[in-house]
């Protein structure tokens, strides 16, 4: 019989998170993979500036909160403590990883540091109360944008994974989202994907995943899943934008 | 006794390597030493200088404000530097590179046509160490042994041949 | 004994960092201290060591911030303007109590300023730097043996006390050249129970961190570290005494400008001056009970700064404003000559004379 039940990596407390929100989710992906891989005990997570600041509080494994953005280079610093023993993840919002943070993002990348981060894209600033993110839509309504993000005034959002995809460093990239039970299915394949590199040694992974915020787009979380499916996965197409071990490479022309 | 000096002149004309050389031999020698160095964008071709202190006591500052020795390597140096040496000091001056005497009469001078000697004798870049050697010979505190040792713990082992060039230039500086 | 040997004072920090058992240093390019990113570049790596050139100064205080978290003594060093940018990171180090050695081997500013010498971060170093109360160990050393030496006391205090240790020198002593002996006992690195090092599935997992959402909470760790900061202060104050016997005029001065400061001091007994110098090695802790004891023969007190008047606050507050303290300065990258601190010296001499 199959009982569903908490992942052994995550630990038995509540969740902060406002009602709907799908950091629930992600977390409980990372926690099945750590747990399938068998890397609890080895494993080092870092928490960002964000809704997630918390998540030092949710994991089981070890935990570091570190200052806004600089999370990659927090985790590269881990890493080479022990670099062949320790596993080590990031866990980071869009205004951590895409704004405050790029240049730690952008060179823990082009450096292929062996490490696995998860990027939760939900193109708000949630723990502040709603303010532009650089993953905001065009057009997109929030506190510092309340005429929609007008691209003329405040340019356009930053897609991630197209723009890493770019550099020769990292081993894998992937956009993935949570917003329907295949998506879910695929979200945990990719996240799982992304910590074996680590364990094999193969460098950067990067897990970009949709997700929302039903409290600051200001809507039911039924429909914050589907403004996902309609608004935000258009314009951050899903899938994998770079593996190298599986030949995944842009501008490779095909044989 | 303590004995400050100034060697003066254009990056890249190895000043700061000969004032080494010098401050090696005086650790060697069990001597109290200091070596600075001015510093700056000007890797090659701007001024440079380096101080050099050696005393039987305890250096205090290592900067110096009146050298008792200079050794300057172009015009621009000995211009800014002539006056601030102690009365009753020595000034090197390599005058293949400056053409006026110096105008002081209250110091030693010696002039050495040190880039001009080295061009003759195959080592064109180590001026500096040929006036480095007359330096020695000067006040008579040329001794091979440390000479030796010290060029040995300033030229890198992978460098061998170049060691010989230094003593060479170095030789050549205390005969002129 | 072992071997002197003449070494920049920037060298002579690295080595002692390798010897200290620190393995992990992250830097960014910088006048006037990148010669320890070079050293360390050119030995971390034949010894298993990592170096690496972070994008920036942030990024290197927080790849520290990640080593540190991990328990490994681990580094980084850079001068005044990049020490701003670390300034951040430093604040998490101290929030998040994690040992670390940071060299500031400081330049004149405000803003880019200039490259040459200066201790005008005097302030930022002693009152913390960054936001939040916190301090750190502040060592200042004024030759290039001691740069070696305080480069390991620096790490043990860092361990002991949960600390970041900071090396204020500036660009003349991080660029000159004396001999060096390496001759030293060092203090191994203690257990480190609290590092994340991972479970091992052996014990509840540990978290490093500086959040504090309740207020209440949030007081009751600043208080805690201010009483580990009083033992700091009680136990490792430390100050050079130069020919204080009897000194009626007493100089401060620390780094470079103490040895300018020792030279005019020896001058001034020549001339029958009672002067004497009290060199703090401990910026903070500020060794404040050798002020107060020198105020049984003191008549005034001369701060030697190449700052706009830093430290001089300082020793006002040791001595209680009891007597006069004046400053001698210089600025911007000028060192004050000898002959100026002994004229500040004969000054003082006459108006005590009165």
């Amino acid at each position: 019989m199959v009982v569903f039940d908490r992942p052994h990596a995550l630990l038995d407390v509540p969740f902060h998170y406002c009602p709907g929100c799908t950091h629930g989710i992600i977390h409980r992906l990372v926690a099945e993979a750590i747990d399938e891989l068998g890397i609890e005990g080895r494993t080092v997570g870092i928490a960002p500036v964000g809704c997630s600041v918390m998540a030092y509080d949710y994991f089981g494994c070890d935990m570091i909160e570190a200052a806004h953005g600089r999370a990659p280079a927090v985790a590269t610093g881990v890493k080479r403590s022990d670099p062949d023993h320790l596993i080590v993840f990031t866990y980071q919002g869009d205004g951590d990883l895409a704004s405050i943070g790029t240049a730690e993002t952008v060179h823990a990348a082009a450096r292929n540091e062996n490490i696995t981060i998860i990027f939760i894209n939900n193109a708000i600033y949630g723990m502040t109360g709603g303010q532009m993110a650089p993953t905001s839509l065009p057009g997109q309504v929030t506190q510092t944008s309340p005429y929609g993000r007008d691209v003329k005034a405040c340019g356009y959002p930053v897609k991630i994974c197209e723009m890493l995809s770019q550099l020769e460093g990292p081993e894998y990239l992937a956009r993935v989202a949570v917003n329907t039970v295949p998506h879910v299915r695929a979200a945990k394949k990719a996240i799982k994907k992304a910590f074996q590199n680590q364990i094999d040694g193969k460098g950067f992974s990067l897990v970009e995943v949709i997700s929302s915020c039903p409290t600051n787009w200001g809507m039911t979380p039924e429909k914050a899943l589907q403004w996902v499916e309609e608004a935000m996965i258009p314009y951050y197409p899903l899938g994998v934008y770079k593996d190298r071990s599986a030949g995944i490479i842009p501008g490779a022309k095909e044989a | 006794m303590t004995r400050e000096y100034l060697f003066a002149g254009f990056g890249g004309q190895g000043l700061l390597f000969s004032g080494k050389v010098l401050a090696y031999k005086g650790l060697l020698e069990d001597k109290n030493v200091s070596w600075l160095p001015s510093y700056g964008p000007e890797m090659r071709g701007g001024t440079a200088n380096c101080s050099v202190i050696i005393s039987d006591e305890p250096v205090g500052a290592p900067i110096i404000a009146n050298p008792d020795v200079l050794v300057a390597m172009n015009l621009p140096s000995l211009d800014k530097y002539e006056s601030t040496v102690k009365s009753g000091g020595t000034i090197f001056v390599d005058n293949s590179l400056i053409e006026r005497k110096v105008m002081r009469d209250d110091v030693s001078v010696y002039y050495i046509p040190a880039t001009r000697l080295a061009g003759e004798i195959g080592a064109p870049t180590l001026a500096n160490m040929i006036l480095v050697g007359k330096l020695l010979s000067v006040f008579d505190e040329y001794d091979e042994e440390y000479v030796g040792k010290a060029l040995a713990k300033c030229v890198s082992a992978r460098h061998k041949d170049l060691l010989e060039l230094n003593k060479k230039a170095m030789e050549t500086g205390r005969a002129y | 004994m072992a071997e002197k040997v003449l070494m920049k004072g920037n060298e002579a920090i690295a080595e002692a960092a390798i010897l200290a058992g620190c393995r992990h240093y992250f830097g960014y390019p910088i006048t006037p201290q990148t010669e320890i990113a070079a050293y360390m570049a050119k030995r971390m790596p034949k010894i298993g060591g990592t170096f690496l050139q972070a994008e920036s100064e942030i990024a290197a205080i927080n790849m520290v911030y990640g080593v540190s978290s991990a328990g490994k003594r681990v580094m980084t060093s850079s001068s005044s303007p990049g020490i701003s940018l670390k300034g951040e990171g430093i604040s998490y180090l101290a929030g998040a109590d994690l040992p670390a050695l940071v060299v500031n081997c400081q330049r004149g500013g405000p803003g880019l300023g200039g490259i040459q010498p200066s201790q005008s971060d005097y302030f930022q170093a002693t009152r913390g730097g960054g936001h939040g109360d916190y301090h750190m160990i502040v060592l200042a050393p004024d030759s290039v043996q001691e740069m070696a030496q305080l480069t390991i006391k620096g790490f043990e205090l860092a361990d002991e006390y949960r600390m970041t240790s900071m090396i204020l020198a500036d660009g003349t002593i991080g660029q000159m050249m004396e001999p060096v002996s390496f001759d030293f006992e060092i203090k191994e690195a203690p257990e480190k129970p609290w590092a994340t090092t991972g479970t091992g599935m052996k014990r509840p997992h540990n978290i490093i961190n500086s959040l504090y959402l309740k207020p209440e909470k949030l007081e009751e760790t600043n208080i805690a570290r201010y009483e580990k900061y009083a033992v700091v202060e009680e136990k490792e104050a430390l100050a050079e005494e130069y020919m204080m016997d009897g000194a009626e005029i007493v100089l401060a001065a620390f780094g470079i400008a103490a040895r300018v400061t020792k030279n005019a001091v020896k001058a001034a007994r020549a001339e029958g001056i009672k002067a004497g110098l009290i060199r703090p090695v401990t910026l903070w802790p500020f060794p404040k009970a050798y002020f107060e004891k020198a105020l049984g023969t003191a008549k005034e007190m001369i701060s030697i700064e190449l700052s706009m008047g830093q430290m001089i606050e300082d020793v006002r507050l040791a001595t209680q404003c009891r007597i006069p303290v004046s400053l001698t300065k210089r600025v911007g990258g000028m060192i004050p000559s000898v002959e100026e601190v002994l004229c500040a010296i004969r000054k003082a001499a006459e108006r005590i004379g009165d």
